[in-house]
């Protein structure tokens, strides 16, 4: 197939199998306050990639391994209640200074690192995108089995625990997704933009939805929606695509905010 | 306490040798308490006291330092927090709360709705209700799964007294209708006194426990309230036996909480 051996193609099919997986985590994210926390797990893989790159091992696997850590990390120092929005800050930016200044330390690997800050989306090959799809399936697969658990966790770990719902599982389950969101979106958007790419749909969505399930799948459609629209736009004005995608999503949240109020 | 040969089986849940310490300071310590079937208990205590810690290691939410709780096999708990602050930027419909996290038919729904008194919201979204439609609708999720007890942490903040008055009225009617044990904690003396049949004063450990009448004329009790509370619950008692008189008293003691 023609169109699908196009990179434009390509980058939006990519582009589309993050969104579809980022939306309805984002939304768990909006709810449960953990923007601090996924960026502070988004910016610790770019230490995952310097690792992978030493040990010639697969970006996707470095930047999932350590990302899962550092989520580990936190959420254990949150249930101690240990995690402020300081530490939380804290720990998102030293991350990304670690990693930035581990990646400089390669010895004779010059890579692009901004490729993996700003994501490559148009460099994304078949191989990448099966690994994509495979995550967002995973992704998309844990959400869906735990989803009321996840739900009533939000709600509040009292009312979990009296459910019957343990509350730090179902911690360990959105932590999981959140890792694996973040290997399979570095070549897309990048490290620093993931963050956007979880929160932002899910954020449009918000005032278009009535129940949990909606909000999730309105925040897909703008998520798979912006992805599609900013790889065109970014190929039209030649901008860089991961950003791009981002304006695309903002742009839908600002028209959200509008129609609603309209 | 001592164990009477039986006492296991009617003892819904129990606490024994409790403690629960936090960051270091304790909380609570050796707390020993059981609740019998169809019985309505009331811990109170001043703030900081650890009721509401008690009850959360009873639902399984903490664990104890020293101590364990027990619970008959296969209990059927229904917890009302004390709220539930929903972030404004989860949508739920009551009717979807109730489906949390089983999926509950919309009869059942409907019916526990009935009974917490709140007929008409399941398609009221949570954000949007007042404190007391709040507390009914926790009340009517715990009933969902037809419990054995009810836990309530002070299921009535917020609401003004008559608020109140009315919502343990509820609960009294529930028990009589379902046959549950209730267990609460509560700081509204006068008005959650009169509806228990024991109360229970907690000061980081039991202070005294018994009768309301008992419990509000112990010293250890007076010592923690004052002496005024008793006339407060005694003011009740007299409001509540002449309910339908709408006699005018004077209620000059009423302050005294």
């Amino acid at each position: 197939m023609i169109l699908f051996d196009s990179f434009l193609a390509r980058a939006a099919i990519a582009g589309a199998g993050v969104a579809i997986a980022a939306a309805p985590l984002g939304c768990f994210v909006v709810w449960r306050r953990m923007a601090y926390f996924s960026d502070a797990t988004a910016h610790a893989s770019i230490l995952g990639v310097a690792l992978a790159l030493t040990f010639d091992a697969p970006v996707f696997a470095g930047a999932m391994v350590v990302a899962l850590l550092m989520a580990l990390l936190i959420s254990t120092l949150s249930g101690r209640g240990m995690a402020s929005d300081t530490a939380l800050g804290v720990a998102a930016h030293s991350a990304l200074a670690v990693g930035l200044v581990a990646v400089s330390l390669l010895p004779d690997v010059r890579i692009d690192i901004v490729a993996y800050l700003f994501g490559d989306i148009l460099a994304v090959g078949h191989g990448d995108i099966a690994i994509i799809w495979g995550g967002a399936t995973i992704v998309l697969g844990l959400l869906s089995w735990r989803w009321s658990a996840l739900l009533t966790a939000t709600l509040g770990s009292d009312l979990a625990h009296a459910s019957g719902v343990d509350p730090r599982r179902e911690q360990l389950i959105l932590t999981l997704a959140l890792a694996i969101v973040v290997a399979v979106a570095i070549k897309v958007v990048g490290a620093l933009l993931i963050g956007a790419l979880l929160l932002i749909p899910a954020a449009s969505a918000r005032r278009f939805a009535a129940t949990p399930e909606a909000m999730a799948l309105i925040a897909s459609g703008i998520g798979i929606g912006s992805a599609a629209l900013g790889v065109w736009i970014s190929w039209i004005f030649d901008t860089p695509t991961g950003p791009t995608i981002v304006c695309v999503a903002a742009a839908a949240f600002i028209v959200s905010s509008v129609a609603k109020r309209a | 306490m001592p164990r009477l040969p039986g006492q296991r089986i009617v003892s819904l849940i129990s606490v024994e040798g409790l403690e629960i310490r936090q960051g270091g300071r304790q909380i609570l310590h050796d707390v020993t308490l059981a609740v019998r079937k169809g019985e309505i208990v009331t811990i109170v205590g001043p703030n900081g006291s650890g009721k509401s810690t008690l009850l959360r290691a009873m639902i399984g939410a903490i664990s104890p330092s020293a101590g364990r709780v027990v619970r008959q096999e296969g209990l059927r708990i229904g917890y009302v927090p004390q709220s539930l602050p929903v972030d404004r930027n989860l949508p739920l419909t009551v009717r979807r709360f109730l489906s949390l996290p089983k999926p509950v038919s919309d009869s059942a729904a409907k019916s526990a709705l009935d009974r917490a008194g709140l007929p008409q919201v399941a398609r009221a979204q949570l954000g949007a209700l007042s404190g007391g439609q709040m507390q009914r609708v926790l009340l009517a999720r715990a009933l969902l799964n037809d419990p054995q007890i009810l836990i309530l942490d002070e299921p009535t903040q917020g609401l003004d007294q008559q608020g109140s008055a009315a919502f343990y009225r509820q609960i009294e009617a529930i028990r009589s209708e379902t046959g549950c044990a209730v267990l609460m904690v509560s700081h509204e003396l006068h008005v959650v006194m009169a509806a228990s049949d024991r109360v229970i004063c907690l000061n980081g450990h039991i202070c005294c426990e018994g009768h309301p009448e008992q419990v509000a004329s112990a010293p250890e009790y007076r010592a923690l309230f004052g002496t005024g509370t008793q006339g407060a619950l005694a003011l009740y008692r007299h409001e509540h036996t002449h309910d339908h008189h709408h006699h005018h008293h004077d209620h000059s003691d009423e302050v005294a909480e």
